[in-house]
């Protein structure tokens, strides 16, 4: 067991597990239509390559990558294109989508060869296997997974960071995945590993809260070969973001605007282990991920295989509806999921769960001024001053904001957690770090302009 | 499966909003009248100590800085803020920091600074530089020394006391005598001449171990500020035996404790980190001591309250938490990416 190192801050709210973590992840059946959405990913959007009404199989290519930080998606099942349009995505924008009607057939085509002896292969063809197979973060980010295996030759990577933690409450699916399939976790974090070069007994991890102890026994029976590293985490949210993981495991802070390659880490989410495994060795491409659907007023929680493109109205149907009518319902986990006000979202890459809170579970307040009480400041894991950008923000200072390391805020929530007074701090970050990012554009696009004019 | 008869949700109750969508529930009022209730036992012991008039001293500033937040808040325009406590909480701050025998008119007159001049001038909860009770307390005390410093001799239990006057520990001190018969036992019960609230370091102390247990102050300020102002009265007492108190002396007199636990920690007048709470502490422990060994006032603690108060934003400005991933300045550099 590696030394770990505890980070400053954190907090430590109501788990919610309980509900869930002994269920079983359920495949969900086949549906009659499925609508997949070009851009599930951080990066380009990928080009259609298909027309309506054409014949598709389950894992044919739909649209393929619109660059390198970008990713190809996939038809979740065999059937017809039955249009190439627009579906609602969670900022309750819309946003473009191909629709499959299902022929209920499952016809299989990737296109995709397996690849069984991995080992033998160089980390470029396995690399390109996992763009092609479109597999992206599947903690919640949604970074493409080639992109993040594919360092520039500057930086040396020593340390794999497989991604166990599932710090968010109410969630379960990774805790399921890791008790339901924990070979291909382990074969997708060697592949991983072969990869980026790293030596398995020194600098791959399996990194798991202390709250998930059955699972944790399960993974040391399979890794009794030290092939690679078990690590068990403190449970204190949120220890499984990237930052946080990689600070715990190898002592090592990510600069400020930096990545995880700067300190030599890669981070990936067992979900996305795992689908790595299956895009080499079964040339399956990412179709389908676990989530956890749960929630008081939920009929049947649960933790669940759905394909991509699945729809809210049919995840909820299919865990039995609802009891109560809920408040709230929200895509991801309670501390960073999305609040959404509609059903036609479909799951994408990214989905690790849907949380319904009834009307009593609902944090709404009205918020009141900042009273310095300071209690931000001491959870805060990125050790920034929320309650003072708070207020910088609110009097659009976001000058001052980015002078104090707005930028640096993960938007974990811990702030607005604890603050007595309900300011909505995460959401004043958002918005500064949404103006400062197109501030720097602006300012970057008229350096050049006024370059170019110099040179004429 | 059952799907005929599946109830969705209804999407137009739906709620959106930022997340994080949970909340610890902690809120400032909840804060508020926890605080209060721990000085519950300090006030009675006051009221036990100084009788009746005690008693009235404490419901007449309560009563009025509620009235007054109230007034405030509707003349400003602005939402009342009463049911959030704190203005109850100053009330009873200030009262607990005026001798017992104080008149009604300084009472009110004393709400009336607190909760004008501290609170509401600079736009009311969160926004205000000094603590609101202090200011009361330092006006009155600038101006109406002689209430001020008018001390009722304390008669246990005695609901009608016999109006003697006395002089507190510090006054005397101050005046030259030297402590020599002091018993300890009586400062941290409480048992000595001096503001209603101030007396009982038992009852204070105890409160505050209740705030802290809770987070609802954080310990490094009362353990900076006393243990700030044990040191120097330690130095001074080492120095000179024969002329300076104890350091313990100097610890349960006065309005120390009561300063240290209840007033230095105001969330709203005290610096926003640890080590911002560390040096605020020892600003107020320094300060204290000098007023109380070298200056004309028997008592420092008012002062070096409000003086640490004026400090916070450029202490605040100093002490930031070290952010994550940055290798040495917490500060990023104007224009840098």
């Amino acid at each position: 067991m590696p030394e770990i190192y505890h980070f400053k801050g954190g907090i430590h709210p109501p788990e919610h597990k309980a509900t869930t973590a002994g269920l079983p992840l359920q495949t969900a059946p086949l549906q009659e239509s499925y609508m997949v959405p070009l851009i599930q990913h951080i990066g380009a959007e990928p080009s259609v390559v298909v027309k309506k009404k054409d014949r598709v199989c389950k894992g044919q290519l739909l649209a393929e990558a619109g660059g390198f930080v970008s990713s190809p998606i996939h038809a979740p099942t065999s059937g017809t294109v039955k249009n190439i349009g627009e579906c609602r995505s969670p900022s309750g924008k819309t946003t473009a989508a191909i629709e499959i009607t299902s022929d209920g057939e499952d016809e299989f085509d990737s296109g995709l060869t397996p690849i069984d002896n991995w080992q033998e292969h160089d980390a470029k063809e396995l690399i390109d296997r996992i763009s092609s197979a479109g597999i992206v973060g599947m903690g919640g980010a949604a970074f493409p997974t080639h992109v993040k295996l594919s360092p520039p030759p500057s930086k040396t990577i020593d340390t794999l960071i497989i991604n166990g933690a599932e710090c968010e409450p109410c969630l379960t699916a990774d805790h399921r995945l890791m008790l339901e399939e924990r070979e291909k976790i382990i074969a997708g974090a060697r592949l991983l590993g072969h990869i980026l070069g790293v030596d398995p007994e020194k600098g791959i991890y399996l990194a798991i809260e202390d709250n998930k102890p059955d699972a944790m026994e399960q993974m040391e029976e399979v890794i009794a070969s030290r092939e690679i590293n078990l690590a068990q985490v403190p449970t204190n949210y949120p220890q499984g973001a990237e930052k946080q993981l990689i600070y715990a495991l190898t002592g090592r802070q990510v600069p400020s605007g930096g990545l995880p390659m700067d300190v030599g880490c890669v981070v990936q989410n067992v979900a996305t282990a795992r689908a790595v495994a299956e895009a080499v060795t079964e040339g399956m491409p990412l179709l389908e991920r676990p989530l956890t659907i749960t929630g008081t007023p939920m009929m049947r929680a649960g933790n669940w295989r759905h394909r991509i493109g699945t729809t809210l109205e049919t995840v909820i149907r299919l865990a039995g509806g609802i009891k109560q009518q809920p408040a709230k319902l929200i895509i991801g986990g309670p501390m960073m999921g999305i609040a959404v006000s509609s059903l036609d979202i479909p799951i994408v890459k990214g989905t690790s769960g849907i949380v319904l809170q009834s009307r009593e579970e609902v944090s709404q307040f009205t918020s009141g001024p900042c009273i310095s009480c300071g209690r931000c400041v001491d959870n805060c894991p990125m050790r920034i001053m929320p309650g003072s950008l708070s207020k910088y923000i609110e009097n659009e200072r976001f000058d001052l904001a980015e002078q104090w390391n707005v930028m640096d805020c993960i938007e974990c929530g811990c702030c607005a957690y604890v603050c007595p007074t309900s300011r909505p701090l995460v959401q004043h970050f958002k918005r500064a770090k949404t103006e400062i990012t197109a501030r720097r554009k602006a300012a970057a696009a008229k350096k050049e302009e006024t370059g170019d004019s110099d040179n004429k | 499966m059952n799907g005929v008869n599946v109830q969705l949700p209804d999407t137009s109750q739906l709620i959106v909003s930022s997340s994080p969508h949970l909340h610890d529930r902690q809120n400032a009022r909840k804060i508020m009248l926890t605080i209060i209730l721990t000085l519950l036992p300090a006030c009675v012991v006051g009221v036990y100590l100084f009788g009746w008039q005690a008693a009235k001293v404490l419901i007449l500033t309560s009563l009025a800085c509620v009235v007054l937040e109230r007034l405030f808040c509707k003349w400003r325009g602005s939402r009342a803020t009463t049911e959030d406590g704190s203005a109850l909480l100053t009330g009873l701050l200030l009262g607990m920091v005026l001798p017992a025998a104080s008149p009604w008119w300084i009472c009110l007159l004393g709400a009336l600074l607190a909760m004008g001049l501290g609170k509401h001038l600079y736009g009311g909860l969160g926004y205000n530089i000094f603590n609101p009770a202090l200011v009361g307390r330092a006006a009155l005390l600038i101006a109406f020394p002689q209430y001020m410093t008018t001390w009722a001799e304390p008669m246990p239990g005695k609901l009608f006391p016999d109006a003697v006057t006395t002089a507190t520990p510090l006054d005397q001190i101050s005046q030259g005598a030297t402590a020599q018969a002091t018993n300890y036992w009586d400062f941290f019960l409480g048992n000595m001449p001096g503001c209603i609230g101030e007396t009982s370091a038992l009852a204070l102390l105890a409160g505050g171990a209740v705030l802290v247990y809770f987070r609802y102050i954080r310990w490094q300020m009362p353990v900076s500020y006393i243990g700030t102002v044990a040191l120097i009265t330690g130095i001074a007492y080492l120095a000179a035996p024969e002329t300076n108190a104890t350091p313990l002396f100097h610890v349960l007199t006065g309005g120390l404790i009561l300063g240290a636990v209840y007033m230095a920690t105001d969330p709203v007048t005290s610096p926003m980190s640890i080590k911002g709470v560390w040096i605020g502490g020892a600003v107020c422990g320094i300060i204290t001591a000098a007023i109380r060994l070298g200056g004309n006032y028997p008592e420092g603690v008012n002062f070096s309250i409000l003086f640490m108060n004026a400090l916070v934003p450029l202490i605040d400005r100093y002490t930031p938490n070290k952010p994550f991933g940055h290798a040495d300045k917490p500060r990023t550099e104007k224009g840098q990416k």
